[in-house]
């Protein structure tokens, strides 16, 4: 239960950091809260030479508005700070929402949108969150930087495109429309457990109550974030009721890849996503609950 | 690889303090092998029981999730700063009065989950002292009377 011996490095800057990566031969692994990556190190089931401390790289940490409106995070950023921060609450409600399920105080008040990111655990919170918000991640390296859409950013179970010598550095969000409705589910045992399954429901919903967009994403069950396009294309121009949503629900189970563990198997879950779907749509659509009841 | 010990440097209880680690030591085995401060305790260490919870620079943390080599010049509170000796501070008196701890493992944890809310809520709603625990995992006591003494004592400070 301890760590394997390691070289440890805390660069003061981002070029350092950068500097430092380039190496590819080094066995360098970036830390960022730590906190999964520091049981993966006591469990040894990680054992990098070297451990790159990003946490006096204070340019990473901070959420602002560009001017082009969106929302930028460094990937330092913790759970924490997207929990109680002003911008984050008046422009995306459903992320300071989302942070409150994300484990507990002591790891949030470590863990940040980074790592979560870049450890791309299926069940992790921010992987589901960018890629239903649309978010753009900055992918750094010395000299360079290159733009990847979170839904391109996961190739699969911990896995993602970066590359050995890159630095996730900024997520940035395109900002809602005012007519953007939300709903958010995720099942776990215990509290702050990880989800077995979650949905998240993004709906722009015009005055006569017909879906102009939606965009419907479900981890946990799934290996990575997983944008269910079929079904946000079944509510779009339409004014959704319950029986519309449950013959959608009924292609989802056969389109939607499940995956099984010790903790819940594929049938179980494919109920959950069903039941999570419905219950985030009921959410974001409350005329949705009443009809259904 | 590195087993060179590094010299730390840091607050503990208002106290400068200072010591050698080997970067793979986690703070919490920092704190109780290299300072001798045991109050915290180590159990699971991955993040997992909560008994390690410490403030770092004010802010609940677990310390089996930190290498303490990361604490350098850092602001600590441990379990050992909350009351003095022979003198519970009015958390812990109200923890003991509420039996809110059997076998007492969990306990330091505990204290310092419920101290980092009442600092940044000081009239808790049961529900809220409920989730500002959930990450601390108790064995004996079935969390009611833990959950008391923290209520009973935010209700007692004015």
């Amino acid at each position: 239960m301890k760590p394997q011996a390691f070289r440890y490095l805390r660069p003061q800057s981002l070029e350092e950091a950068l500097a430092a990566l380039s190496d590819t031969e080094a066995d360098i692994r970036p830390i960022a809260g730590g906190q999964s990556l520091v049981p993966m190190m006591s469990l040894r089931l990680a054992a990098p030479s070297t451990l790159l401390d990003l946490g006096s790289i204070s340019s990473l940490r901070g959420i602002r508005v560009d001017e082009s409106g969106w929302l930028v995070a460094g990937s330092m950023t913790t759970h924490s700070d997207f929990e109680h921060s002003e911008i984050v609450g008046r422009h995306f409600p459903l992320l300071p929402m989302a942070m409150e399920s994300v484990a507990h105080m002591p790891i949030r008040s470590r863990g940040t949108i980074g790592g979560s990111l870049a450890h791309a655990d299926p069940a992790g919170d921010w992987p589901a969150l960018s890629v239903a918000c649309e978010a753009k991640l900055v992918l750094s390296k010395q000299g360079a930087a290159r733009a990847v859409m979170a839904d391109e950013f996961f190739c699969g179970i911990f896995s993602t495109v970066l590359e050995p010598d890159e630095l996730l550095t900024e997520i940035h969000f395109p900002l809602w429309p005012s007519n953007r409705r939300w709903g958010l589910q995720k099942f776990a045992r215990r509290r702050g457990d990880f989800a077995l399954a979650g949905a998240i429901v993004l709906l722009d919903v015009e005055d006569d109550g017909r879906v102009a967009w939606a965009r419907i994403v479900v981890n946990g069950a799934t290996e990575m974030p997983t944008v269910l396009s079929e079904l946000a294309a079944g509510l779009e121009g339409k004014v959704p009721d319950a029986s519309m949503v449950e013959a959608l629900l009924d292609q989802v189970e056969s389109s939607v890849d499940v995956r099984s563990d010790l903790h819940a198997s594929t049938a179980y879950r494919k109920e959950l996503v069903r039941v999570m779907i419905r219950r985030a749509l009921q959410q974001a659509l409350p005329a949705l609950e009443r009809e259904h009841e | 690889m590195s087993e060179e010990k590094i010299t730390i440097h840091l607050t503990v209880n208002g106290r400068p303090m200072q010591g050698k680690a080997e970067p793979r030591c986690t703070l919490v085995d920092f704190l109780r092998h290299e300072l001798r401060l045991t109050g915290t305790h180590a159990g699971c260490e991955h993040g997992v029981c909560g008994t390690c919870t410490i403030l770092v620079d004010g802010e609940p943390t677990r310390s089996c999730l930190m290498f303490a080599i990361q604490a350098e010049g850092r602001e600590i509170w441990t379990v050992e700063g909350l009351g003095q000796e022979g003198k519970l501070n009015p958390l812990q008196a109200s923890f003991r009065k509420h039996h809110a701890l059997q076998c007492g493992f969990c306990t330091p944890g505990m204290l310092m989950s419920a101290t980092a809310l009442l600092k940044k809520c000081p009239k808790p709603s049961a529900e809220h002292v409920r989730d500002a625990l959930s990450g601390n995992v108790c064995r004996c006591t079935g969390y009611t009377p833990i959950v008391d003494a923290v209520i009973e004592v935010s209700q007692r400070q004015i």
